[in-house]
């Protein structure tokens, strides 16, 4: 008799059986109703109809591209200022330790109360954002209105509601850096400049992956927040991905809201998959 | 601290006072402002205060809804996090101690479950075929699965920091791995678990996609989806709207004050050395 | 679990004072502040009438939020005992025949007119019963604007656009517009259908049998100019990307604007938040090009459905037995004032009504001056009609594209129901 192992197999057995039941089987089952039409009753075989009528929709290349724009915009503004709010609250200022809690806060907050405060905020002539504007003189955009501007509205308040997290995890990556570095470094005459770039940076890289992978995947998926402010619009303007899926889902569309899911899943397949191989590699390099 | 350190902490101050305390100022003051006032969106002080017609009215509305939607988001929340902790621990543990053949496939599925997009409607096709649809349980099941992989990233990298000498010395004392688990390694998860129910609970109670798709029904009613009472087409009480917004971030605000300080130490251990 | 929070459930309405009955018939209702008023009214009433019977009423979002809700809780089997909601083409994509309970032998079917039958069935068997009265779908306005500034009621729509620039020179708001929710931008396309019905007789029919299209009937567009020229002529209050339904309300009501195009049941809205200026209010019907054939676009109301998966069909069926009754009629006057002819034989109007209701009564009185909204005629509607419409509006495509986008959009809607010829 082999002795058995203290470390058994079957501890992976419970998460994998719900993992599996509620989260792989739907989407392995995604890829053949993606291929019907389907009312939740009977699903009838189209073939590739559902993914056709997908592309000929003429605001979802608008979609993909928003989709992208989104999680861009979004990622690289959270991993840039949070970096430096990470690096200002770790310099001993003045109430730092309030400063740390105030910033975290919006994280806690519902997504949904948050868009729905901003939107209000943002109001083209009543919102306080646009009044405090006419104060100074300037005459305030319509920011959820003008479809130019609706979406980089709404990401700029996914940004204040994220900044809180990318930031912490900039603040622990940055007590993992050994003081003596820095030390060294000012020995050497560098200035401050020098050692942000030379030190913090490079030795914050760890940081810097985990919070542009999630801000990334984040933003891809992203639809609690831009449901609550635009739904999309005006029109079709801030339509992304997850929103064109879930019109589809509330008219009844299911086959093809499914199709829209496949197509969300092999976008974030193809821009996450080389980009977290990237990132890593960079890592063992170093 | 130096001049400089103090000036800096001034101006980041008044920064973050704009861009941080304002939007929930007001959110307070136009929760206890009257429907006519509150409507007008304004900034002003309130002329007449509200607070305590607009909190019962909000308590009050369709039965006492709030009260239900506070129950049932406690259980889920509750629930889905226990459950999330121990399976996610136990996981992550025999991940990171055991070199088997089936580690990259269960590391391929923890990759998916972090990145692919929760398919909905065969999702919900599923949980009606298991009788799971539209009940407190199944939820409580479906945010256990979307919430594993990131426990389990968690709980690996923590487990990988804690030496292999402890659960060693308890095999030698004939223990079984059960009680390894629960009696040697689980009480030494403590920063990393907290990291966990903080994450986890926030996102959970603030959840809104998968109540709205999964969990229909008034008497199934979670608080984020009480925000349907009050924002509609037809009637804008934005008084009674920002008063449910108010009574809902008090919950997570009580979790974030209770373990401020284990959240930046779970952090260290978990996501940046992941 | 469920134990749990149904026990939780029944405690807090026993707090909540609610009486104990034998049978408690779940409602779901729209939002809308006068939905709420009827059926406050009429729940009431009938336990009154019936103390073993009582309601607990939930409250659904409108638009399309809550097209999706009653969709997914049919399709699911979650639905409430009883609901209301829209007859015509939005009923027949609930999938009827499996999801609600044949209301074809309820005896108060006898009194209902033959016309609301007809869009609240299908495959031969009715399904239900009018809640409201019949709607007209055209434009508010407000009389003291428009005694001030001696205007007329347009009878085409090149006198509406005169009218306009008079409002906009005096100041004022001429079209208060509201795309802040955004299904009311459909109006100036929807409510067009009277004029699209004299010129084109046949369009419902040969647009059901994919003939006839919006891009390419000129007749059918126009709907989409007339928001493109209220759009280029500078016609929408400043804050038109952004304003409410209740807002619109307010405005046209009280002199803010000079128009809002909208359906008759904003009169509830009305009657609920500012009673005071229902006297103010005017309506019209959408003008044509032509004053000599001035219609109005009629909106059948809403119907009570019974879920095919309710355990007490029964007694909902009493219920809405009830409801299709000349004392239903009239307790839905008492509630929200008396907006349109009702749906149910003997049904009468006060002798006092609204202004803007007696300014829609003549259209009913006369042969020929009324016609079905679209939606009533064909069992296709896209889906999207309101996000393109929003953006002809708002400028951001023209009337022609924005038709022909439409045209795709309902070619999806006609696959899925699976008519012949799509």
């Amino acid at each position: 008799m082999t002795r058995k192992s203290p470390y058994p197999l079957w501890f992976v057995a419970p998460a994998a059986i719900i993992f599996s039941v509620l989260f792989l089987v739907p989407t392995l089952a995604s890829f053949w109703f993606s291929l019907t039409r389907w009312d939740l009753f009977n699903a009838q075989f189209i073939g590739l109809e559902n993914y056709e009528q997908f592309f000929k929709e003429p605001f979802l290349i608008k979609g993909l591209f928003n989709t992208v724009f989104f999680a861009a915009v979004t990622s690289a503004l959270k991993t840039t200022l949070g970096l430096l709010l990470a690096v200002l609250l770790t310099s001993g200022i003045f109430a730092q330790g309030f400063l740390r809690v105030l910033v975290f806060f919006p994280v806690l907050v519902s997504t949904i109360g948050v868009g729905i405060t901003f939107s209000k905020l943002m109001h083209p002539t009543k919102g306080a954002i646009n009044v405090a504007l006419a104060a100074i003189g300037i005459d305030g955009p319509g920011w959820l209105t003008d479809p130019a501007l609706a979406l980089f509205s709404v990401a700029l308040v996914d940004v204040w509601k994220g900044i809180g997290l990318a930031t912490l995890i900039y603040i622990a990556g940055l007590a993992s850096i050994s003081p003596e570095y820095y030390e060294a470094a000012r020995i050497d005459g560098a200035t401050r400049r020098q050692m942000f770039w030379r030190i913090t940076v490079p030795l914050v890289r760890p940081a810097t992956v985990t919070v542009i992978t999630l801000s990334m995947i984040g933003g891809l998926r992203s639809f609690d927040i831009i449901w609550a402010m635009t739904k999309g619009g005006p029109g079709f303007s801030s339509d992304v991905l997850a929103s064109v899926i879930y019109k589809q889902y509330q008219a009844g569309f299911y086959g093809l809201s499914t199709a829209g899911n496949v197509i969300l899943f092999l976008l974030i397949a193809g821009i996450m998959l080389p980009l977290t191989a990237r990132l890593n590699r960079k890592e063992v390099e170093q | 601290m130096t001049r400089r350190q103090f000036w800096t902490g001034i101006v980041a101050l008044a920064v973050s006072t704009v861009l941080f305390i304002i939007p929930f100022v007001f959110i307070a003051i136009i929760a206890v402002k009257d429907k006519r006032e509150a409507s007008r969106m304004g900034f002003d002080w309130p002329d007449s205060w509200h607070f305590w017609s607009n909190l019962v009215e909000v308590v009050e509305a369709r039965n006492y809804m709030l009260l239900l939607a506070y129950f049932n988001s406690t259980v889920i929340t509750v629930g889905a996090v226990t459950v999330l902790v121990v399976l996610g621990a136990m996981v992550g543990y025999v991940l990171q101690r055991r070199d088997s053949k089936w580690n990259s496939l269960i590391w391929a599925g923890v990759m998916s479950g972090l990145m692919i997009p929760p398919a909905v409607v065969p999702t919900i096709w599923v949980l009606q075929e298991l009788h799971l649809f539209k009940t407190i349980h199944g939820m409580i099941l479906i945010h256990v699965a979307y919430g594993l992989s990131f426990a389990i990233l968690l709980f690996r990298s923590f487990i990988s920091t804690i030496p292999r000498d402890l659960d060693e010395a308890a095999i030698i004392d004939g223990a079984k791995p059960l009680q390894i688990f629960f009696r040697v390694v689980l009480p030494l998860l403590r920063p990393v678990t907290v990291t966990v129910i903080v994450v986890q609970s926030i996102a959970i109670f603030n959840d809104f996609t998968n109540a709205l798709y999964y969990l229909p029904g008034r008497e199934n009613v979670t608080v984020q989806l009480t925000l349907f009472n009050f924002q509609s087409q037809f009637t804008s009480q934005m008084n009674l709207l920002f008063m449910n917004i108010l009574l809902i971030t008090i919950p997570p605000l009580i979790v974030y004050m209770f373990f401020n300080r284990q959240i930046v130490a779970g952090m260290t251990a978990g996501a940046v050395k992941g | 679990m469920k134990y749990y929070s149904a026990a939780v459930a029944s405690v807090l309405m026993t707090l909540a004072g609610a009486a104990t009955a034998d049978v408690t018939l779940t409602v779901l209702i729209d939002d809308n502040a006068d939905t709420s008023a009827t059926m406050q009214a009429l729940t009431e009433r009938y336990s009154e009438l019936h103390p073993d019977v009582s309601f607990d009423i939930e409250v659904r979002p409108g638009g399309s939020d809550g097209d999706n809700i009653v969709k997914t809780r049919l399709a699911t089997g979650e639905m409430a005992d009883i609901f209301n909601y829209n007859s015509g083409s939005l009923f027949q994509a609930l999938n009827p025949t499996k999801t609600l309970a044949d209301l074809s032998d309820l005896p108060s079917q006898a009194n209902v007119i033959d016309s609301f039958k007809s869009v609240v069935s299908a495959e031969g068997k009715v399904y239900g019963i009018p809640v409201g009265s019949a709607m007209g779908g055209g434009i508010f306005y407000n009389r003291k604007v428009y005694a001030d500034l001696g205007l007329s009621v347009p009878m085409t729509w090149a006198d509406f656009m005169a009218n306009n620039a008079k409002v906009a020179e005096a100041g004022l708001t001429p079209v208060a517009t509201t795309f802040g929710a955004t299904w009311t931008s459909q109006l100036f396309v929807l409510a067009d259908y009277f004029n699209v019905q004299i010129a084109e007789p046949d369009f419902a029919e040969r647009y059901t049998a994919n003939q006839a299209k919006y891009a390419t009937s000129p007749a059918a567009m126009r709907g989409f100019e007339h928001l493109q020229e209220v759009f280029e002529a500078g016609y929408m209050n400043a804050d038109f990307g952004a304003a409410t339904y209740d807002e619109g309300v307010a405005m046209v009501a009280n002199g803010d604007a000079a128009h809002y195009p909208m359906l008759t049941f904003a009169l509830g809205n009305i009657v609920q938040n500012m009673p005071e200026l229902l006297p103010d209010v005017g309506f019209f019907a959408q003008p044509g090009d032509d004053a000599a054939q001035n219609g109005l676009t009629v909106w059948m109301p809403g119907g009570m459905y019974i879920s095919a998966a309710s355990p007490h069909i029964e007694e909902a069926k009493g219920f809405l037995d009830f409801v299709a009754t000349v004392e239903g009629c009239d307790i839905q006057t008492a509630a929200n004032g008396f907006q349109g002819p009702y749906l149910i034989k003997g049904c009468t109007a006060p002798d006092d009504i609204p202004a803007a209701v007696a300014d829609m009564m003549p259209y009913f009185e006369t042969e020929g001056r009324t016609a079905p909204a679209l939606e009533f005629l064909s069992p296709i509607k896209g889906p999207a009609l309101e996000q393109i419409t929003v953006e002809v509006g708002s400028g951001i495509r023209s009337a022609a594209d924005a038709a022909a986008l439409y045209d795709q959009d309902v070619e999806k809607q006609a696959k899925q129901l699976g008519l012949p010829n799509w």
